[in-house]
């Protein structure tokens, strides 16, 4: 079955003072209809500049290499205006704070109707119905009022609704969700989530949910990518994920994440920084801070399977074999 | 013995005003909590945004007035100080803000930034001065060649090294932490949680952390306030308080943290409004438990170690265990103690 998201050998170069920067180096994955692709990591990784490349919504100062097919159609083949009609159809974005996706003058029905009217030829009234329609859908209390407000008269949790109403409202093929209940407190982040799976479930929309908290991977990913410093690090089912992983920075960020184990214990701190991407290590990006480099960590690791759908680009790994070692 | 910090009935509104000015009622930001921090104590407030945590905070500090209620440190009350006396005071009570982009002066090296409060407060005489910052530098694990540097050379977490060595440097007796890891990646957060955990040890701080966070609080607090709408629904041992909850609001806090693998969330709807709270307990809007009661009447904190502002405590059934978060195993522990830095304070230059 052709995915609904394919992404081959994803690179991208900013200029930067008349060098190039390689922001993204070599990212691949793709994302099944009705399934959900975590992916995970921190600030500077490249999770964002990911989803932006599959959007096109990057400046023309980025330069993108490698293939992205949206239900088996290259995207980099398409004209930008090809591009431009995608984006709110079959291809929808949102955002981790809703206030500036939405625009303050317009009121919440009128603008998940505009998506309607544009990609779906529906007249005002319509598309009106139809957003009320959504909008009910997305749980919002008294929908048909609520489609009269403007952004600044809802909640932030309802806000983000209206942007959920908004970017599923034409059916697309794949949902990107970039830190979605970032800004959300957590009850209402919980509900926000939930939303976004029950939804999914209904359309087979396919998601990609870029997020800094593993809990919510846990919890909410079918599939997950580690990135680190613009390549994937480790790429697994999430279960397996979090009982094997086979990458060191993988199992440090778990272990970084305070409030699992006994309360005063030292966390695991990954010392050092990210690397500075205008001067990246040799090899692996992570040798630098990992406990377990060896000389050979000084050339790029593949990423290659440990297991079926599992795969690490770690020269160590299977880790157990360190493990033995030590 | 007297504790450290002693809150009593504080009261903190904002007046609302509309487009013409007119004044159109008050945030009830904080309504009637009262607190003992004991020294050397980690006590937790936390609580979702508009609960009134941060405000809860700045009053501490007097750094802002209240309506009615009254701080006490040290057994003197903050409320009846001359502004010289409470300037005095102040080398004794420092605040680490969340964002260390804000609240260090891009315009000041880091040796000015953290030599500042050592002049302010007359610590140290001039000639000592650049010694006192290196230490303080090394302390927090930065290297003192780092002192002549701007705050924009540096990382989010340099930065909050920064302003956890320029509230240490008046031999504070009291720190307030508001969300002081927040803004940080996990593993950056991680090092600065263990930074602020060794300097609690080593130095003997009451520490006051205002926090969202329930992982770091957790790991770091003995003591626990749950705020909900300005007030205090529950108070305790970390320990009791985040394993065995008795307030309906609390569980639902804790059971929303994602990665226990519980999928529905556990509660419907938002905060209401702090301008127009509800009446009676402030939380029956949300609570699955409430009863007509629950509407009517102001549920009373109560005495004791462990206390909760809930008519129903008493007769709730007793929740559902959370599943552990994000359980790895053996395996994934004997990996992660190859991260653990045994020894702190080396090497930690995030």
């Amino acid at each position: 079955m052709t995915p609904a998201l394919e992404v081959i050998g994803l690179t991208l170069d900013f200029r930067q003072e008349g060098r190039s920067l390689r922001v993204l180096d070599g990212v691949s994955f793709r994302v099944e209809a009705g399934r959900t692709l975590a992916i995970v990591g921190e600030s500077g990784c490249g999770k964002s500049v990911t989803a932006l490349a599959i959007m096109g919504l990057l400046p023309g100062t980025a330069r993108i290499g490698g293939t992205i097919r949206l239900g088996g159609r290259d995207l980099g083949a398409m004209s930008a205006e090809q591009r431009r009609l995608l984006r709110g159809g079959e291809m929808a974005m949102i955002f981790q704070e809703p206030m500036t996706s939405l625009n303050p003058a317009f009121t919440a029905g009128d603008q998940v109707a505009e998506a309607l009217r544009l990609h779906q030829g529906l007249d005002k009234a319509a598309a009106f119905a139809e957003a009320v329609r959504m909008l009910d859908r997305v749980r919002i209390p008294d929908a048909s009022r609520r489609a009269k407000q403007y952004p600044h008269q809802l909640s932030g949790g309802m806000r983000q609704r209206v942007m959920i109403a908004m970017a599923l409202a034409c059916k697309p093929r794949l949902l990107i969700a970039d830190e979605p209940t970032t800004a959300l407190d957590v009850t209402v982040q919980a509900q926000i989530l939930a939303l976004l799976d029950e939804m999914k479930r209904e359309t087979g929309t396919a998601v990609i949910l870029v997020t800094h908290d593993l809990g919510v991977v846990a919890d909410h990913a079918d599939d997950v990518a580690v990135m680190y410093a613009g390549r994937i690090a480790e790429q697994a089912p999430a279960a397996a994920l979090f009982a094997r992983p086979e990458h060191p920075y993988t199992a440090g960020l778990l272990g970084a994440a305070p409030g699992e184990g006994e309360p005063g214990e030292r966390l695991a701190s990954i010392e050092g920084t990210v690397p500075d991407l205008r001067a990246p290590p040799p090899g692996c990006r992570f040798a630098p801070r990992c406990p377990f480099a060896v000389a050979r960590c000084d050339s790029v690791p593949p990423l290659v399977e440990v297991a079926p759908g599992h795969a690490t680009a770690c020269w160590r790994a299977p880790l157990d074999q360190v493990l033995e070692a030590a | 013995m007297t504790p450290l910090l002693e809150l009593s009935g504080l009261v903190k509104r904002f007046p609302v005003r509309d487009a013409l000015g007119r004044r159109a009622g008050a945030v009830h930001a904080v309504d009637g909590v009262s607190l003992a921090v004991a020294k050397g104590e980690v006590l937790a407030i936390v609580g979702e945004s508009g609960c009134g945590k941060s405000t809860l905070g700045r009053l501490m500090l007097r750094l802002i007035e209240p309506d009615a209620g009254s701080v006490r440190f040290d057994g003197e009350d903050l409320g009846a100080l001359s502004p010289a006396a409470l300037r005095a005071r102040r080398r004794d009570m420092q605040l680490i803000f969340q964002d260390p982009f804000a609240s260090l002066d891009p315009r000041m090296t880091v040796e000015q930034a953290v030599a500042e409060p050592l002049r302010l407060h007359r610590i140290v005489p001039r000639e000592q001065e650049a010694a006192r910052v290196a230490e303080l530098l090394s302390r927090v694990g930065l290297r003192p060649e780092l002192a002549r540097r701007w705050p924009h050379e540096f990382s989010g977490g340099q930065r909050q090294r920064v302003a956890i060595a320029r509230a240490l440097a008046s031999n504070p007796r009291l720190i307030v932490g508001d969300e002081p890891v927040s803004a940080l990646d996990v593993s950056v957060q991680a090092q600065v949680v263990n930074l602020l955990s060794d300097l609690i040890r080593d130095l003997g701080l009451t520490f006051v952390l205002i926090s969202h966070d329930l992982g770091v609080v957790r790991h770091v607090a003995d003591r626990v306030a749950v705020m909900y709408l300005g007030r205090i629904v529950e108070q305790g041992p970390a320990r009791e308080v985040l394993s065995a909850p008795r307030h309906p609001y609390t569980r639902a806090l804790l059971a929303a943290v994602p990665g226990h693998g519980v999928k529905a969330p556990p509660l419907e709807g938002d905060v209401p409004s702090p301008i127009a709270p509800p009446p009676g307990c402030r939380f029956h809007t949300r609570c699955p438990f409430a009863e007509a009661r629950c509407r009517d009447s102001v549920p009373e904190l109560g005495g004791g170690d462990h206390r909760v502002a809930c008519h129903l405590a008493d007769s709730l059934p007793a929740p559902e265990p959370l599943p552990p978060r994000l359980a790895g195993g053996d395996r994934l522990r004997r990996l992660q103690s190859f991260f653990r830095a045994p020894a702190p304070n080396q090497g930690a230059q995030s």
